[in-house]
Parts: structure tokens; sequence; C-alpha cells
């Protein structure tokens, strides 16, 4: 049955109506004032070690709640000036970020580093576009294949958080190796596997270890880009290294080897299983729904990551399996 | 009189009333879309030319709830304990080409997986007809960020393509307590047409037949179909050995092969 229609006669009040409108018109605006109010990460820098800060995000998958703060970036305070490790996942949280950087430190910032091509750790770089913003050559190419393409997406899951967002792409590229900065003995390590090319930074002075998106603490990781076995082999690397505390690119500050374990034993069990299922003839949508062990319950969205690299990694292993 | 009169008014009323819930008792079973899409009339009109459908959980869609890659979305569908199964629908309500592919599963179960092409999101649905000629529709919404559709396959980039053009590598497995699956892959674009210099250029059909070469099943495939279609099939257990898939695309290339 369809709704009955009312609508209103010649002889109705108008100034209700006008009234009415009025007030409308006025709540849609009182919204959109609070709304702008809202987009708002209220980054707060926890320290790691002296003069060494870290912006922890949330360790669940990007929503216009988080506006993609689901990231760490971090920023080191030298004799020079501040370095900066990744810039966010987007152009407003890049301008938040340097603003509590320089109204905390009244210092300017003289390098930005970034880890890896995801926009979560690059699209805040328009924030710095006067500073050299300096990656691997590997990641400065990854950028330009995929950044555009990365960055209509973040459009889509975070919306408004976004506005003037682009992919501004790295100025400056870096060879591995040691050089000094501000008084800091830094080491650029290229390594790969969570994407073809991830940038490790190793401050010799602080102890303080940034292994990018290699490592996750407490938070499935992400497998969009990723060579598994790549990824293990870096991971066994970076074991090796006599690092103090570890900045994840995702989870807490770790001063131990538990979130390289955790992020080693999810990797390695789950191309065993992706294999397994294969093996046993399943399709994609049968691996999709398999039951996953107890033993990863702990890790922050484990199904919903689960199943992101079903869809992500299956593709190419079905291709793979008869050739 | 008038006590008639109010009578007769109360039984107009009344019947009018129960034939309203007549209707829509009948409207539930067979035309309120569970996903609730405005696009339902038309596909019901495009798709299953307006016949008889029923919504029907026994329908099972699975496609996941967040496409991520639109190039590769997978589907399955298996229809449940409804009787024989003539035809299978696969259609997608607001894909730029909504037919995604016709499955007639003959001698074999009810079921096929494989995976498709998205542009944005959408309903899948996959509709069932049985004998009596009703449809039993079953369906899943898929959200997407789009681009699938209107990007060139991976392929039509490759100098080689050509050189696989048609091949089809297979396994059988038997399977304890469940039906023998068959999967197998064909080497093919699968362009949709859409991309702006590529003509549409995708298989048609297939057939899947017996070592007698007797037809089990086939499937006439549409544009939708991911690059190197990658397909999923049930069959009844230790039966069939000697399988032979036949078919062809639009350009007339021939696909034949015995399956391993």
């Amino acid at each position: 049955m369809k709704p009955t229609v009312r609508f209103f006669q010649p002889h109705d009040n108008v100034s209700i109506l006008m009234r009415t409108f009025s007030v409308l018109i006025l709540f849609i605006l009182t919204i959109q004032v609070s709304k702008a109010a809202e987009l708002d990460y209220n980054l707060i820098a926890e320290p790691v070690v002296e003069g060494t800060y870290v912006f922890v995000g949330s360790t669940k998958y990007f929503s216009k709640q988080n506006g993609g703060n689901i990231v760490n970036t971090a920023y080191i305070v030298t004799n020079a000036g501040v370095v900066v490790i990744d810039t966010g996942p987007s152009y407003r949280y890049g301008k938040q970020m340097r603003d509590y950087i320089e109204s905390t430190t009244g210092l300017s910032i003289i390098k930005v580093f970034i880890t890896h091509h995801h926009p979560d750790h690059f699209l805040g770089n328009q924030a710095f576009n006067d500073v050299p913003i300096a990656s691997l050559s590997g990641v400065i190419n990854g950028i330009k294949l995929q950044g555009n393409a990365f960055t209509d997406n973040l459009y889509a899951l975070i919306g408004d958080w976004m506005k003037e967002t682009e992919a501004y792409i790295p100025t400056e590229v870096i060879v591995p190796g040691k050089f000094s900065i501000g008084g800091h003995e830094i080491e650029i390590i290229a390594l790969d596997g969570h994407t073809d090319s991830d940038m490790v930074i190793y401050d010799h002075t602080t102890g303080v270890l940034f292994p990018g998106d290699l490592v996750f603490h407490n938070r499935t990781p992400a497998v969009a880009n990723a060579n598994i076995q790549h990824w293990l082999d870096s991971i066994s690397k970076l074991q090796e290294l006599n690092y103090k505390y570890m900045v994840p690119g995702h989870g807490a500050v770790i001063s131990d080897e538990h979130a390289m374990i955790q992020t080693r034993d999810y990797l390695s069990w789950l191309h065993k299983h992706l294999q397994n299922a294969l093996d046993r003839g399943l399709a994609m949508s049968e691996a999709l729904t398999l039951e996953l062990p107890a033993s990863f319950q702990s890790l922050d969205i484990l199904h919903e990551e689960y199943k992101r690299a079903v869809l992500q990694l299956y593709p190419d292993m079905e291709q793979n399996y008869f050739n | 009189m008038s006590i008639n009169i109010k009578q007769r008014f109360y039984f107009k009323i009344f019947s009018s009333l129960s034939l309203i819930a007549a209707v829509n008792f009948v409207y539930a079973q067979t035309s309120v879309d569970p996903l609730d899409a405005p696009t339902w009339e038309t596909v019901h009109k495009t798709m299953l030319f307006n016949e008889e459908v029923v919504f029907d959980e026994r329908v099972k869609v699975v496609v996941p709830d967040v496409a991520e890659d639109p190039m590769n979305v997978p589907v399955s569908v298996r229809v449940g304990d409804i009787g024989e199964i003539e035809e299978i629908r696969v259609f997608a309500d607001l894909n730029p080409i909504q037919k995604i592919l016709n499955f007639y599963p003959g001698k074999i179960e009810p079921f096929i997986a494989f995976r498709f092409k998205v542009q944005q999101s959408t309903p899948v649905r996959a509709a069932a007809r049985t004998k009596d000629g009703v449809w039993h529709v079953g369906g899943h919404w898929l959200d997407a960020t789009g681009g699938g559709c209107t990007a060139p396959s991976v392929s039509s980039g490759l100098a080689n393509w050509e050189d696989t053009l048609g091949d089809v590598k297979s396994r059988l497995w038997s399977r304890k307590d469940q039906p023998d699956r068959l999967r197998f892959r064909i080497m093919h674009p699968m362009d949709t047409g859409l991309a702006s210099g590529i003509p549409a250029f995708y298989i048609e059909l297939l057939e899947l037949k017996d070592s007698n070469g007797d037809l089990l099943a086939h499937i006439e495939s549409y544009q939708p179909v991911s690059e190197n279609p990658f397909f999923s099939l049930d069959l009844e257990s230790n039966r069939y050995q000697g399988l032979t898939l036949t078919g062809h695309d639009n350009n007339g290339n021939q696909i034949n092969k015995v399956l391993q």
C-alpha cells in the first residue's frame, strides 16, 4: 500500500513553513560547523627515549571515525633540527603533526623519511613540501605507480579527512648506509617483503629501530603488496640488530622481540594455511570463511585482515598453482 | 435495515483488510527484495524476464562484504535442497554489464565458484530455476570502490598472451564424504569492451562432457568473469574420469581439452 501523501494547501500558514525551513537550515549549518571542528586527530606524542617521540595510532582499519590515524609516525630531535619519520594518512594529519612538533620543540624540521609507499605512511607529505622528503628509489617508484590509486581509495574510506590531499612524491633519493645528522648516527637499511621496497631506519645513537610495516604489534599484518617469503627473510635480518626500542609501523612501542615473533608467526601460518586451502581444492570464497587459530586472536582486526589477505593473495596463488 | 447496512459496511472493511493481508503475504514471498535494492524491478525484468520468483535463502551466494580487488571478486553459488535445478543465472544489478554467467548444472551439483569484475558497489545475485519454472533468488551486497570493469586486462598489455590463449589446466579432487571437486583455469583476457580501444573479447560457452562425450553441464559466460578464469564445480564422488571441456569465445577461438 502506498503511504498517504499530504500536500500543504494554499491556505496553510506560510510562516510556519518558513520557520520550519529556517530551523532546518540552521540545524544543517550547526552540523556542518561541528563536523569541521571534529576533524582533529588530537595528536599527542609519546617519548620513546629522550628526544625521540612517536604518535601512536589506532590498531584498527581506516574509517571515517579514525580519519586513517591507524599508523605510527615519529620524530627525532637532533642538534640541527627535527627529523620526521612518515607523515601519516592525509594532508590534514601532516599539518597537525607538523604544528605539534614545531610548537612543542620550537625547532624547524630538516628532513622527512618515508618508510614505504603505503598511503597511511606518506599522504601527509604535502605539509612538508618545503623540507627534503627522502626515501629509497623503490619506495619513490611505488608512490609514483600506486600513489594516486591509494589516494582515491582513501578518499572513499575516510572522506572529509582527506580534503585537499594529493600524493606528493618524495623529493630526495636516499641510498642504504650510515650517515650523521645533527649528532645522530643514522643507518638506512633497504629490505622488502611488506612491499617491494621497505626502508628501515636505525638510530645508532639512541638504539631506536624504526622497522616501518615490517613489524606489526598486537595487530594483524596487512599483506596487500606482500611477498611473504621476503618479509620473513627481512624479519630474520631485523632480529640480528642490537636495538633498545622498536617503533613498529602499527601498535605500541616495544623493547623485545615479541612483536617480530608475532608478525613472523602470523605470516608463516598464513602462507601455509592458504597453500593448504589450495591443495584441498578450495575456491577463494571458501577460503574466506575458514576458521582461524585461537593463537592469533590477540591480534587486532584478525578476521577483517585475514579476509583481505585471502582476497589479495589467493588469486595469484591460484594462477601459480597451475603454472 | 440500518444494522444490516452497518454489518455489510464492516464486512466490506474486514474483507478488504484480509485481502490486503493476503496480498502482502504473497508479496513477501515473491517480490520483496531482502537486499532492499532499488534495482530489483529492473533486473527482474532484464535478467529473469519478469518470470515468477521466490527469494530463497537456500540459494547461497558467498561474496566478501568488501571487494578489495575489483578485478577479482570471488563468488560461489550453492543451491540447497530445493529439487532439480535447470539453470542458475548470476548477475550484479549495478554492474555496467549485469549478466555475469549462466550455469546449467545438468548432471552435476548445483554449485559453482569463480571470480568476476565489478565497477561499483552492487547486489550480487544468483537465480536458480526449478522444474516448475520458478526462479529461486539469493544474493549479497558487495561494497566496492570501483575500477574493475573499465580497466584493461593485464594480458592485453602483454605481448605473448596469444601464445597461451585458450590453454586449460585442471585438477579433480576425490574427497571423502563430499562430492569430488573439479577446478580448471582457462587462459583468456576476458576483455569487457569497456576499456578504451579494446573490444570485448570473452569466453562465451564451456561444456563439460564425460568420457562418452555426453554433456554433463555447461556454462554461458559473459564479459565480467575475471581474466584467466578459474572455475570450481562439484561432481558425484568417484564417478567421472576422462572429462573433457569444450567451448569457444566470441571471436570463434575454440577450447578443447581432456581434463586431468
